[in-house]
């Protein structure tokens, strides 16, 4: 029942998309100066039936409707009602389905918010949106429709991966989507302004808070899928330089290029044709990375169940948009005269700007080269985390003093900055520095730098805090950012630097000592839950120095539908480390792998993230007030 | 130059378009490939059995060899064990089983059930053997000629149409 | 005065700075090594039968002097160059080193020439 239902929503879907566009078209030649009232209708009719079609499935997932194959498949009807709800999204067809819902749903809020600028942007941006959402809704119908159904209806369903039952990865691929589906929305206003030549600060003006609110959502969406990894694959690192997770970073290198640049389109009507190109960019990578994932051509830590035809629509769907990219894009460019003051604002966006570029293509190409080798040597390689550590760190260290020193040009003018200051600030960041390396431990080199350069970026925006408050001159959003980047980075080189790693096979009853740490094995003990059984460790970690005591109990988990074992870090967080510790079997013996981690400033890291798009969110305040 | 620029892009586009393309029709499994054509290299197997050793030398020039990795506690070891009692007839090859994380006293209840298709078992009780012979996991097995040129490996437990292989091979010379 | 500061600062860290270099940890090796029956993970991060493996062959090597890039070049002949996270820069990987750079530079090039346009008429 529900999969007719579904099936007929999607083909009422598709009709109103034909609807929208062939309604657009009639407005274009109409003479009159507005758009069509029933194209407002058609477009709210359309996010709504979308909306109901994804409630559809929603509902077959919480009645545990394995009638249903995509139920069937990815749901049981002994798992928690939360997770039966998330699971909607936790699979290829369904969330594509929530691809198509964003599509739909931005584009009917890009048509009724943008209600000052001209009727032939806001009919071409809505036309080509339409285009990109028929393109996914008949990529669902062909081979990814969840609402396919079985026969014989089956008793019990296959069930979710328990390491993906989990609040954390219920909300990360929403938020993903949000920031990288959503950032279509530019993709089709960029192609509309090619086309109807439209003025390039109106353009500026109409996009920048689609970028920023891309942009929040994909740095939150990146950020809780590495909290996610962080507790719950038991690993203690938080990044992998996973191509799954270089597929989200590259549009967002692209996003933060934008939401620079496109200030400068505004503000100088400068850099028009970047701007386009960006967001063309932004979208084409977006759906490149979904292409890499779903495809399953690459190897990594994300599954989904791949399909080659799946991939070869992907593909073809990419290169249609690539190449009609690339050839409006020559058709309409011309050149523009650029004055630009080597000392002024738009020269430190354009360094961004450089800087963006290099890391997004660096972990392009990383994220490519093995299947290139693979495809044309026949030679299968590697690309992981040294050589991203190797050709990136570097260059973000010289990253960080333009971060500082950047937001302080003026535009226009060509005022040089206040040297003495920031001779002033690096010694300081020189001494705070040192005094870590001799209070604590010593650093290598990279980290000294590293963390030289990120006290550089934290004193200066400081400074500016400092200054923006008594001033009255507030680009609050701003230094937020650039502030909380600074301590990111910071957090992040303390971090690495002072992690302490140690693994030790154990039984019950053991101790071991290493450091000025002592770790007992004190106990094991098998409880019985709802949809798991459960081996809990009780270990006490005493650290010998400042006289702590912590007990710890990881677990290694039992499931039975389906049969999967995982094994849950038991972590113990406050503000200044968390001790991290995972406990694993050794198959055919009677020891246990114990991994005992001590990461300092862990809380600090995420904390900065967030204070990282809080930044993006003061933006898109301001530019509302300002409107 | 716009041209140039233009032709640029798109013939970067389109290469890197057609890479995805054939990277699609490509399966993901282990490569096995960088073992293939070298030299079997190591001086001598310690046998399952105190003190005694098989040593590379008498191997060389006389037959081809299958060098097995297997143990008791595995089950895919035991289904593919009738394909190697098949292989023991054949006058050409030699088997070479390596005890694999196991205990002697299981290996041994193990191939007096089963039978014992090996020419020389040798043990690996760690398993550091297993990774100086590029093995993923048991079983796994590689062919090897008379000059101890490693010929093909097997990953996961042989069948009927791995046995057709080794039998071409062994017998095509 | 300040360049004497800066001076004696660089000098006292030069001399902590030694210290920290140069001892070859396993587990460091192990992070730069796939698990190769696993799905994306290091031979640190997994823990099973091929990793524990792993582990005790590293142990050895590191015990038999090996430095990091020969035990690197040991596990990669045994089984490809799949295994190690840092490709080796020979003549395949030369444009996955060398491109990034030639980025680089090459940004700042583009970036140097806007600049420069407009000196020139000015």
């Amino acid at each position: 029942m529900l999969s007719n239902l579904g099936n007929f929503l999607l083909f009422l879907n598709i009709l109103l998309s034909f609807t929208v566009i062939y309604f657009s078209l009639a407005s274009l030649k109409s003479a009159e100066k507005i758009i069509f009232r029933k194209i407002y209708n058609i477009s709210l009719a359309q996010s709504t039936i979308v909306l109901v079609c994804f409630f559809t499935l929603i509902a077959a997932y919480i009645t545990s409707d394995f009638s249903l194959i995509n139920v069937y498949q990815n749901s049981h009807s002994t798992k928690p009602t939360f997770y039966k709800i998330s699971g909607t999204w936790g699979n290829h067809e369904g969330s594509l389905l929530l691809w198509v819902i964003i599509l739909t749903i931005f584009s009917f809020l890009f048509l009724i918010i943008n209600k000052n600028h001209s009727k032939n942007y806001r009919l071409y941006t809505l036309i080509v949106q339409n285009i990109l959402i028929l393109g996914f809704l008949f990529f669902i119908l062909i081979n990814s429709n969840p609402f396919l159904s079985i026969s014989p209806v089956p008793k019990e369903g296959l069930g979710l991966n328990p390491i993906l039952q989990d609040p954390a990865l219920a909300i990360h691929p929403p938020l993903l989507y949000l920031g990288f589906v959503g950032s279509s929305i530019y993709f089709s206003a960029a192609i509309a302004s090619l086309l109807t030549n439209y003025s390039e600060r109106a353009f500026a003006k109409s996009i920048k808070n689609w970028i920023l609110v891309s942009w929040i959502f994909q740095t939150l969406g990146i950020t809780v899928g590495s909290i996610w990894a962080y507790y719950e694959l038991g690993w203690g690192g938080f990044w992998f330089w996973d191509p799954v997770e270089n597929a989200s970073l590259l549009p967002w290198f692209a996003m933060t290029a934008l939401f620079h640049s496109v200030v400068v389109l505004e503000k100088r009507n400068l850099l028009y044709f970047w701007v386009i190109i960006l967001c063309l960019i932004t979208f084409t990578l977006s759906v490149t990375g979904t292409f890499l994932v779903r495809s399953g051509i690459l190897n990594s830590v994300h599954t989904f169940a791949s399909d080659p035809s799946r991939g070869l629509y992907i593909l073809a769907f990419l290169s249609i948009m690539i190449f009609s990219s690339i050839f409006l894009l020559f058709k309409k460019y011309y050149n523009k005269d650029y004055i630009i003051n080597s000392n002024s604002k738009e020269t430190f966006v354009l360094i961004n700007n450089w800087f963006m570029m290099f890391y997004l293509l660096t972990v392009l190409i990383g994220t490519l080269y093995p299947i290139f080798t693979d495809a044309i040597t026949n030679n299968k390689i590697s690309v992981g985390p040294p050589f991203y550590n190797a050709v990136i760190i570097p260059v973000v260290i010289v990253f960080l003093i333009f971060m500082a020193v950047g937001p302080n040009t003026k535009w226009i003018k060509n005022r040089f900055v206040d040297i003495k200051k920031y001779i002033l600030i690096f010694i300081s960041a020189l001494i705070i520095n040192f005094l870590i390396g001799y209070f604590f431990k010593s650093l290598t080199i990279l980290t000294n730098l590293i963390i030289i350069s990120s006290l550089f970026l934290i004193i200066s925006s400081t400074f500016d805090l400092i200054k923006s408050i008594t001033e009255d001159r507030i680009d609050f959003a701003r230094i937020v950012s650039h502030l909380s980047f600074g301590f990111l980075i910071f957090f992040i080189g303390l971090n690495h630097n002072f992690s302490i790693e140690k693994d030790f096979n154990m039984k019950v009853g053991e101790t071991k000592n290493f450091d000025n740490y002592k770790i007992e094995f004190k106990k094991l003990e098998l409880k019985n839950f709802k949809n798991y059984k459960s081996i809990v460790g009780d270990l006490k970690i005493s650290d010998n120095k400042f006289g702590e005591e912590r007990t710890l109990n990881p677990e290694i988990r039992i499931y039975d539908s389906p049969k999967t074992l995982t094994y849950e870090a038991a972590i113990k967080t406050n503000l200044i480390k968390d001790y991290y510790l995972t406990m694993s079997n050794i198959d055919r013996s009677e020891y246990y792998n114990i991994k005992f981690q001590k990461k300092p400033l862990m809380l600090w890291i995420w904390i900065s993230v967030f204070a990282l798009t809080f930044g993006g969110f003061l933006r898109i305040f301001k530019n509302a007030k300002n409107n | 130059m716009q041209k140039i620029i233009k032709i640029i892009t798109i013939s970067i586009s389109t290469a890197i378009i057609f890479v995805f393309y054939l990277s699609l029709n490509k399966d993901n499994n282990y490569n096995t490939e960088s073992q293939i054509g070298k030299k079997l290299n190591f001086d001598k197997i310690e046998s399952i059995d105190e003190d005694k050793y098989l040593y590379i030398k008498e191997l060389k020039g006389k037959n081809f060899v299958l060098i097995n990795f297997w143990a008791s506690w595995c089950g895919p070891c035991r289904s593919e064990h009738p394909m190697l009692m098949k292989l023991k007839s054949e006058k050409k090859l030699k088997l070479i089983g390596i005890n694999f994380k196991d205990k002697k006293s299981n290996a041994k209840i193990f191939l007096k059930e089963l039978g014992n298709p090996y020419y020389f078992i040798g043990k690996d009780e760690v398993g550091k053997l297993s990774i100086n012979f590029g093995v993923y996991g048991i079983p796994e097995s590689i062919l090897v000629d008379e000059q101890l040129t490693i010929l093909q490996k097997f990953i996961g437990p042989l069948d009927n149409q791995d046995l057709d292989d080794i039998l071409k091979k062994i017998n095509k010379v | 005065m300040k360049l004497k500061i800066l001076i004696i600062i660089f000098i006292f860290k030069l001399s902590i700075l030694k210290s920290a270099e140069n001892i070859v940890e396993p587990n460091h090796i192990h992070k730069n090594l796939r698990c190769l029956v696993c799905q994306g993970q290091s031979i640190s991060d997994s823990n099973s039968d091929f990793a524990q493996t792993v582990k005790l062959v590293v142990k050895d090597l590191i015990e038999q002097g090996k430095s990091e890039e020969e035990i690197y070049s040991f596990m990669a002949e045994k089984y490809g160059d799949w295994i190690v996270y840092k490709p080796q820069l020979n003549k395949e990987n030369f444009l996955l080193w060398f491109l990034p750079y030639f980025i680089l530079s090459f940004g700042g090039f583009i970036i140097f020439r806007l600049l420069k346009k407009k000196t020139q008429k000015t």
